[in-house]
């Protein structure tokens, strides 16, 4: 029986220190895991490398007057230990009368990339000094490439600097991103309400096949995930209240919080988080690679308002579902209270159920589903929104999606947290 | 020169049962500045991919030297593969990085290179494509040609023995791809790599390629092989004809005609 209890200890040491260990060699090699891997095939192939021996690189100088000739021998190859260049440029530097600098490459084996790196600090510095560097007795390939290299000039105005940012600086471009966030916000609402003002009047295009697909994509297609979340929330519901409910014997009213607790506030609440993890970031991923291929300007030129196109489908078929997935969810939620009611705690189906049908009025009901009508509304929009205004690369689509998730959430909460309250000033 | 650098041997590609092109025989010889050609959809970008080891062919192989690509375990492969570098249609750069991060990254991979020198390296192969100062902009802000230079500099970041072009000059203008056309010719020069590019580019065609496979869409194979100026003073085949004089040579003959050879083929 020890040994029973003991076994699983052991077994969760040993995890640790595995992960532990694992950790550490991450570390060791130089923190990212996946160069640590690298350094280890880099050290499979080494044998492989090693066949071809390399001379080992060298740059030897030697003044006649005027003229600093620069020998250079040896193979130039990647990864191979060069020589300082640090006593060639201090014999160029300032207060020296050197006026040209030849190159010899009699010794001068393989090269590539790193030889021409070299030369190129080597040239650009020379002429810093005023002094003549001559490549004309460099082998062809490299002359070639020097002057590829020289053939455009760096653009004026180019090249970036770093610049440090003060902190008031950024807490106003934040004040700033925020106000102009909600702006968009505002005119992203505007805008759909016309289209939807052109819904209305007939006046709307899009195409209803769109809108079949996507009220399969919100509705059946997320059944499963619905009825898993709302049944475990049914479940815990019961159990957090019989805890407390069985020290007086009313183990019965756990009917009562699940069914009231689900119909009127989680059941649409969770419908809502999932749907705004599943299909709300869908919408945004959608859109956003979109607008990546053009595809949203392609469809302005054919003549295609965006809003009534793309958004009015994904909102419809949001709000038509929400409601539908806000009842299933209900359902689930009482059959998981009744689960635990009915196994746990000596309270017989019938009498749960008839408990619930007394708890739970149509006003209670009618609240959840037009909550979860509520959420629909605005998970399509923080989707469609944050999807339209995607930037237009790979990187920007993934932020939308997050961003999508992250508004919808924070809509859901607020407007829950709004209607709630006056639910409660209106004694409904 | 003419040493033969990558051999595809009796090669078939296909997706699943529908066979693309079968019987594909041709050599590449190092030094050469090699056009893979043929019509829309004749399965020259597949064919790329089955070059750079992305796609396994469904009969046949492809040599690298005397080493085989695709019997080749993973390691061999990937050893292979580091001698090639490989510029994507769109320069396919990671939008998430800047320029330079993009070109560092398979430097920083490969080798044990300092920081200092990656950056002066990522300089350099910038400055070779005329690009130099652009090093943290990101792909999103330069234009299309830029990002088409600019993944060429990350194709050449480890000095490949072997670089591959989808459609270098594809959406370019005349100028800036006949620009591209010279860089790609003196790289070749001056590095003494072996350029392997798929194009219908004629222009293109004509002012660098020494050597050239046409693929056939219909007949499903290679129709024609041989260096590109030969092929139009010499090849019988009208499609390949066709092909290298823009359908002039049918121009010139009455339209009645020209439907009905093209209804032959």
């Amino acid at each position: 029986m020890l040994i029973r209890t003991v076994d699983p200890f052991i077994w969760l040491i040993r995890a640790f220190s595995t992960s532990t260990l694992m950790i550490m060699s991450c570390l060791y090699g130089r923190v990212r895991p996946f160069r640590s891997y690298n350094y280890l095939t880099k050290h499979f192939y080494a044998h492989l490398l090693m066949t071809v021996t390399n001379a080992p690189c060298k740059i030897n100088v030697s003044r006649k007057e005027h003229t600093l000739e620069a020998a250079i021998a040896g193979d130039w190859v990647l990864d191979a230990q060069t020589p300082a260049l640090e006593a060639v440029l201090t014999q160029l530097g300032d207060g020296s009368d050197i006026k040209r600098l030849v190159f010899s490459t009699q010794g001068l084996g393989r090269w590539d990339s790193l030889l021409m790196t070299e030369l190129i600090r080597l040239v650009d510095y020379g002429e810093k000094q005023g002094i003549k560097v001559d490549i004309t007795t460099l082998p062809e390939g490299i002359q070639g490439l020097l002057s590829l290299v020289y053939a455009v000039p760096e653009r004026a105005g180019a090249r970036r600097q770093e610049t440090k940012t003060p902190w008031l600086e950024i807490i106003g471009k934040g004040g700033m991103r925020i106000y102009k966030d909600s702006q968009a916000t505002v005119s992203f609402v505007g805008e759909t309400a016309l289209s939807i003002f052109a819904l209305a009047h007939g006046q709307a295009r899009f195409r209803w096949v769109d809108l079949w697909r996507y009220i399969q994509d919100c509705g059946p297609s997320a059944l499963p995930i619905v009825s898993l979340i709302s049944l475990l929330v049914g479940l815990i519901l019961a159990f957090v209240g019989a805890v407390q409910l069985a020290l007086f014997g009313a183990q019965i009213f756990i009917a009562d919080l699940v069914g009231l607790g689900m119909t009127r506030e989680m059941g649409g609440l969770m419908a809502a988080i999932i749907m705004s993890g599943r299909t709300g970031a869908a919408f945004a991923a959608q859109l956003g690679t979109m607008q990546v291929n053009s595809e949203i300007d392609a469809l302005k030129t054919m003549g295609f308002k965006p809003m009534e196109f793309l958004v009015l489908p994904r909102m419809l078929a949001l709000v038509l579902i929400m409601p539908l997935l806000c009842l299933y969810a209900n359902l689930m939620g009482i059959i998981g209270g009744a689960l635990v009611t009915v196994s746990f705690f000596d309270v017989s189906l019938v009498q749960y159920m008839d408990r619930t049908a007394a708890a739970v009025a149509i006003p209670d009901l009618m609240i959840g589903i037009f909550k979860c009508g509520v959420f629909g509304v605005l998970i399509a929009l923080a989707g469609c929104m944050r999807g339209m205004q995607c930037g237009r690369s790979a990187s920007a689509v993934g932020d939308a999606a997050t961003s999508a998730v992250v508004t919808g959430i924070v809509f859901i909460v607020i407007s829950d947290a709004l209607m709630t309250v006056m639910c409660n000033r209106l004694g409904i | 020169m003419a040493a033969p650098f990558l051999i595809i041997k009796d090669m078939t590609m296909a997706y699943g049962d529908f066979v693309i092109q079968r019987d594909l025989d041709f050599t590449i010889n190092r030094g050469d500045i090699f056009i893979i050609m043929g019509g829309s959809g004749c399965g020259k970008s597949t064919l790329l991919m089955h070059l750079i080891g992305l796609q396994r062919p469904a009969k046949g192989d492809v040599f690298y030297g005397e080493e085989s690509l695709w019997q080749a375990d993973e390691k061999t492969q990937r050893r292979i593969l580091r001698r090639t570098g490989v510029l994507f249609q769109s320069g396919a750069l990671l939008s998430s990085m800047t320029l330079s991060e993009n070109i560092a990254l398979p430097i920083a991979e490969h080798t044990s290179m300092g920081s200092q020198r990656i950056r002066e390296l990522v300089s350099y192969k910038l400055a070779l494509v005329g690009l130099a100062g652009f090093e943290d902009y990101y792909p999103s802000e330069i234009s299309g040609g830029m990002q088409k230079r600019a993944g060429l500099a990350r194709a050449m970041a480890l000095d490949p023995e072997i670089l591959f072009f989808d459609e270098p000059s594809a959406g370019l203008d005349p100028v800036s791809a006949k620009l591209l056309d010279d860089l790609i010719r003196s790289l070749r020069d001056n590095l003494g790599a072996t350029i392997v590019m798929v194009t219908h580019e004629l222009a293109s065609i004509f002012a660098i390629g020494t050597n050239s496979v046409f693929l056939d869409p219909e007949t499903k194979t290679m129709i024609a092989y041989g260096p590109p100026q030969k092929l139009l003073a010499e090849s019988k085949d009208p499609k390949v004809i066709r092909f290298l004089t823009r359908d002039k040579a049918e121009s010139q003959t009455p339209t009645a005609t020209k439907i009905q050879e093209m209804s032959d083929v």
